[in-house]
């Protein structure tokens, strides 16, 4: 039994997303909070536009869950860059204790799950999450710099320029956070770092199959069902991987990473990055929670665990998907 | 005429370099690596000089001259100061180009910031 239930159903109480032009663009685009003219927000570097993205975001979330800085217990956060830099040097510039998570763009429901456990148990109050990607960091990390100007292949997908933050909290009206399923890494030997929804879907299903095994639902007892941004190619894998398995996916299945841009946008697969999952939750899927087109929803991103030192020396992908329920839930 | 050929055969060989990166799975600079020793090959084996006296431009231009000029370089150096011309020849022959590199990459780092591509 890998689902745990959270029996005092903490509250998502403030979300905020922030996004690059181009994300702004996208069919989504409405619906973030902010978006920004310029992906390097008036810093020097890519790197620092990143860092004070996930500050704004942080900062805006706190005051939309209607609290000050100082009511936050705890900052829960990670991101794509070494040593995940770009959370950790964000949480300099806030006064609340910080636990770094690393979950590549599982990130958003990893730092969400363990914050909800946290508020569940009643150790903490207020609790804010975050994560974040940003196309030109996350380039130089894990591709060729910019200034190389080098050539996409067509599987791969583009990272998303973007950051989204919440608020959990003990007391508060908003959606509830009701069930975790935590995922394993799954590793199905793909080593092609540009085709990343290949090596992430088989641990999305395997995560799905367990959370559907646990609870005794079926698909169809969710309004939405989101993977974070296995793109176009491994959302395909998955739905086939998962019928195969006997699961139908219908049609309140959707990966945010596929229709993260608006065709036409020389995006390749899609979308890719912790900030697709995470922009998109914040922003789109809270919306329809707060005002109950959404009663229940499965949100599972999806991470690909790899380093560039571990594929230069030939290893494969090993992937991880951690799913939860969040419901619209009653007033308090 | 000479330009239409140029234009070819320079075309031809990027071509083939799109399509090992739409078709394989040779990351972009094992691809410049393998064309670059193509030329080297071929300037080993003594066919580079008629073919570059054809196409000019369209196989000077491409990595492939950069790996033809290495190895010419060496043939000579070797010819005319003997052994250590392996070590020395193809850098010396390629000095204009390297240092022109460097020189630029620095001017244009200084004028320029990098952006995200549209």
């Amino acid at each position: 039994m890998r689902t745990i239930y959270l029996k005092n159903k903490p509250r998502i109480i403030g979300a905020y997303s922030i996004v690059g032009p181009k994300e702004g663009r996208g069919p989504f685009g409405k619906y973030f909070d902010y978006v920004m003219d310029h992906d390097k927000f008036g810093e020097k570097t890519f790197e620092k536009a990143e860092r004070k993205m996930i500050e704004h975001a942080i900062s805006h979330s706190i005051k939309k869950a209607g609290l000050k800085k100082e009511d936050i217990d705890l900052m829960l956060s990670g991101d794509l860059l070494n040593q995940i830099i770009s959370s950790s040097y964000a949480a300099r510039s806030f006064n609340f204790p910080y636990l770094g998570l690393f979950g590549a763009c599982s990130t958003m429901a990893e730092t969400m799950a363990v914050g909800s456990l946290l508020v569940d148990g009643c150790y903490l109050n207020n609790v804010v999450c975050s994560t974040s990607s940003h196309f030109s960091t996350a380039e130089r990390q894990f591709r060729f710099p910019l200034e190389l100007g080098n050539q996409r292949v067509p599987t791969s997908q583009w990272t998303a320029t973007a950051c989204g933050s919440c608020v959990i909290s003990k007391s508060g009206n908003g959606p509830c956070v009701t069930a975790i399923t935590f995922g394993r890494v799954i590793d199905f030997g793909v080593n092609d770092v540009n085709n990343m929804g290949a090596a992430m879907a088989p641990s999305a299903m395997d995560t799905l199959i367990s959370h559907f095994e646990d609870t005794k639902r079926k698909p169809t007892d969710y309004d939405l069902i989101a993977t974070g941004d296995l793109g176009k190619l491994g959302s395909e894998i998955l739905i086939d991987l998962l019928e195969d398995k006997g699961l139908k996916l219908g049609p309140n299945y959707t990966d945010f990473g596929h229709v993260y841009f608006s065709r036409g946008e020389d995006t390749m697969c899609g979308a890719s990055g912790c900030g697709v999952s995470a922009s998109v939750f914040n922003s789109f899927v809270m919306r329809k929670l707060l005002n109950k087109e959404y009663k229940r929803v499965l949100f599972v991103p999806t991470g690909a665990l790899m380093s560039t030192t571990a594929s230069q020396q030939g290893e494969s992908i090993p992937g991880v998907s951690h799913a939860i329920v969040v419901e619209s839930g009653d007033e308090k | 005429m000479t330009y239409l050929w140029v234009f070819l055969i320079g075309g031809v060989i990027c071509a083939i370099g799109q399509l090992l990166i739409i078709t394989t799975k040779i990351t972009s600079s094992r691809i410049l690596v393998l064309f670059e020793l193509v030329g080297l090959l071929l300037a080993a084996i003594g066919i580079y000089e008629p073919i570059s006296a054809f196409a000019k431009a369209g196989i000077n231009v491409p990595i492939v001259g950069f790996g033809a000029s290495l190895a010419t370089g060496a043939i000579n150096a070797v010819k005319s100061s003997g052994f250590l011309g392996i070590f020395t020849g193809g850098l010396m022959a390629t000095a204009g180009g390297i240092a022109a590199a460097v020189g630029f990459a620095f001017l244009f780092g200084l004028i320029f910031s990098s952006h995200t591509k549209k």
